[in-house]
């Protein structure tokens, strides 16, 4: 790179971003009737905190993203955080508005404290032995990172898939913290089919004879075949079968049929690649803590089941975005929320969004979901004078 | 902005919950929120005036409207509202129906077939009459459901909905006084404040 070009990223990008952990000593309770003594999260921040520090936003991340929403870690860093599309200056996550915080959950492998983690009291790794987190867990984790932070209360919380669900659970369980909440792409709760998916992809991960019950940082392996299927299984619900059509088609690679079980045609090998990539930096014991998150996940539960009651105490104003060929999480279950924040006579929107893709669309720029989202959040500026 | 809006204000309650059916760009709830306090929603079929809701800071719901209101619980809303859609729906008669049901009053306002502009550009022409507020042509127009006041009318009355108020204008919603005496021949647009005896 010569001294006299620019930087090596667009100027809607953060650009260069640097992480860096807290470390927090007072224990954590969590659902499952553990304690964590201590604990570190690792994130990064974008923007500037306000003198009022009223302009902090939240932004909490699905099963497989971790605390580099935006920007560049190096000059050659290849590929940005995982949603550029929507946070950088003049995106509808604006940094030039916002203070921007984002992490990696507990039980992450992006340097937060989980399975991959060595423990301070015996010097190996957490495996299997970390304790199963909820989404209200991340939740309290994140109210200890507000307070670390000098933050007040979130000008917004926001999240797609799994981190709109946190997003929620925020409105839930810290109202008057939380006074903008934006839920791409989530759900009150998995239908059975998700379960059942997420119980397929732990399976794989769980048979794995390389797997060796959680324990195989100490067999010096990795259970790389079931963790890989799991992803691959994960990429099937998160496209539409249009979109999986439009993409890869039915044409063979080679042209012609080869009778046999390598990658004949192209989704195979998007699958295959997509898998392999993915146990380069994805930790399995996360991978099954994450999808036991999403199981449990039922803010209702507490409620008789009822939806509307759980957001009876809620003070926020909500955003729900959903996505037309979405069959993960559909439209119907952004609805379901809708339904039962209108019942709570709650401050609601909700947009369905036209798009290709399905699931995978939350981290696209598809331009309708831009304009809703930015001019949602050019609102959350407005009220917390950001 | 549209003269009926300002009528419309009027009508409904300070600090009242309005829920706005085809609210388009919400204006009228924007006017509303700023002039009578009122809280509430707009539903619409378009995802940019569903944008443009929330950048004017209504609330909106991306919903066709012709699919019902079964989200919405019975009586939660003090004034239902539709400007200028009520011709636009597949079934008018089941949304009033619903707009009662889920408010204890509704306005609906919608363009009068029966203004003496279009039944002399039907006689003299003998072709589908075309005019400012009503520019499509036959074969492309949203407007599938057209009425009369007297249509309208008489479907309140089949309905057991009961007028409260009625309101006349031409275009520039100016209350001649023909518009008092031959509201069917000299109103372009009716206005009406509705609920129905339970």
């Amino acid at each position: 790179m010569s001294a006299t070009s620019s930087t090596p990223w667009p100027a809607d990008s953060v650009g260069l971003v640097t992480p860096r952990s807290l470390h927090f000593d007072q224990a954590l309770a969590l659902d499952c009737g553990r304690n964590l003594d201590s604990f570190d999260l690792m994130i990064e921040t974008y923007g500037q905190l306000n003198a009022e520090h009223s302009n902090a936003v939240l932004i909490c991340h699905a099963l497989s993203g971790d605390h580099h929403a935006a920007g560049y870690h190096s000059q050659d860093d290849r590929k940005p955080g995982w949603w550029e599309s929507c946070v950088g200056p003049g995106k509808p996550i604006d940094t030039n508005r916002f203070f921007v915080v984002c992490l990696n959950n507990l039980g992450g492998c992006g340097g937060s404290t989980g399975p991959s983690t060595v423990r301070a009291d015996n010097g190996k790794a957490w495996g299997p032995d970390f304790p199963i987190v909820t989404v209200r867990d991340w939740v309290r984790s994140q109210h200890r990172l507000m307070q670390a932070l000098d933050i007040p209360r979130w000008a917004a919380v926001i999240g797609g898939s799994l981190g709109g669900m946190q997003a929620l659970q925020w409105s839930v369980d810290f109202p008057e913290l939380t006074r903008h909440v934006v839920a791409i792409a989530a759900a009150p709760r998995l239908s059975t089919q998700n379960i059942a998916f997420n119980e397929v992809a732990r399976q794989a991960i769980l048979t794995d004879p390389d797997f060796h019950d959680g324990r195989y940082a100490e067999h010096d392996t990795v259970p790389s075949r079931g963790l890989m299927l799991a992803r691959m299984l994960g990429h099937i619900t998160y496209l539409s079968d249009n979109a999986m059509a439009d993409k890869f088609g039915r044409d063979l690679i080679s042209g012609n049929p080869q009778f046999s079980f390598e990658a004949e045609f192209q989704v195979e090998s998007y699958l295959r690649y997509q898998g392999r990539s993915f146990i380069d930096r994805f930790d399995a014991n996360t991978y099954l803590l994450m999808t036991k998150a999403l199981d449990y996940f039922d803010p209702a539960r507490d409620f008789d089941g009822n939806l509307a009651d759980a957001f009876e105490r809620t003070q926020a104003r909500f955003l729900l975005v959903a996505f037309t060929r979405d069959w993960r999480f559909s439209p119907q279950r952004s609805r379901e929320l809708m339904r039962a924040l209108l019942q709570a006579g709650k401050s609601v929107s909700y947009a369905c969004i036209d798009s290709p893709l399905g699931h995978d669309d939350f981290l696209v720029p598809v331009p309708d979901y831009l304009k809703v989202f930015g001019q949602f959040m050019n609102g959350v500026a407005e009220e917390t004078a950001a | 902005m549209k003269p009926e809006f300002s009528i419309i204000s009027e009508w409904i309650e300070a600090g009242s919950r309005v829920l706005d059916l085809g609210c388009g760009d919400g204006t009228l709830l924007a006017l509303l929120q700023a002039e009578r306090k009122v809280s509430g929603y707009g539903l619409d079929l378009d995802v940019g005036n569903v944008a443009a809701c929330i950048a004017k800071g209504v609330d909106a719901i991306h919903t066709d409207v012709d699919n019902g209101l079964s989200e919405f619980n019975d009586q939660r809303f003090d004034y239902v509202v539709m400007t200028q859609a009520l011709q636009v729906m597949q079934q008018p008669d089941k949304v009033m129906l619903d707009m009662l049901r889920v408010g204890r009053r509704g306005i609906v306002t919608f363009p009068n077939f029966a203004h003496w502009s279009l039944r002399l550009q039907l006689l003299l022409s003998g072709r589908m009459p075309r005019t400012r507020a009503l520019p499509a042509t036959w074969y492309n127009t949203q407007n599938i459901h057209l009425c009369t006041l007297k249509d309208f009318e008489a479907l309140c009355e089949e309905l057991n909905i009961r007028i409260l108020e009625r309101r006349v204008s031409d275009d520039q919603h100016r209350n001649g006084r023909s518009r008092r005496w031959l509201p069917n021949l000299s109103g372009q647009v009716g206005l009406y404040l509705l609920d129905k005896p339970q």
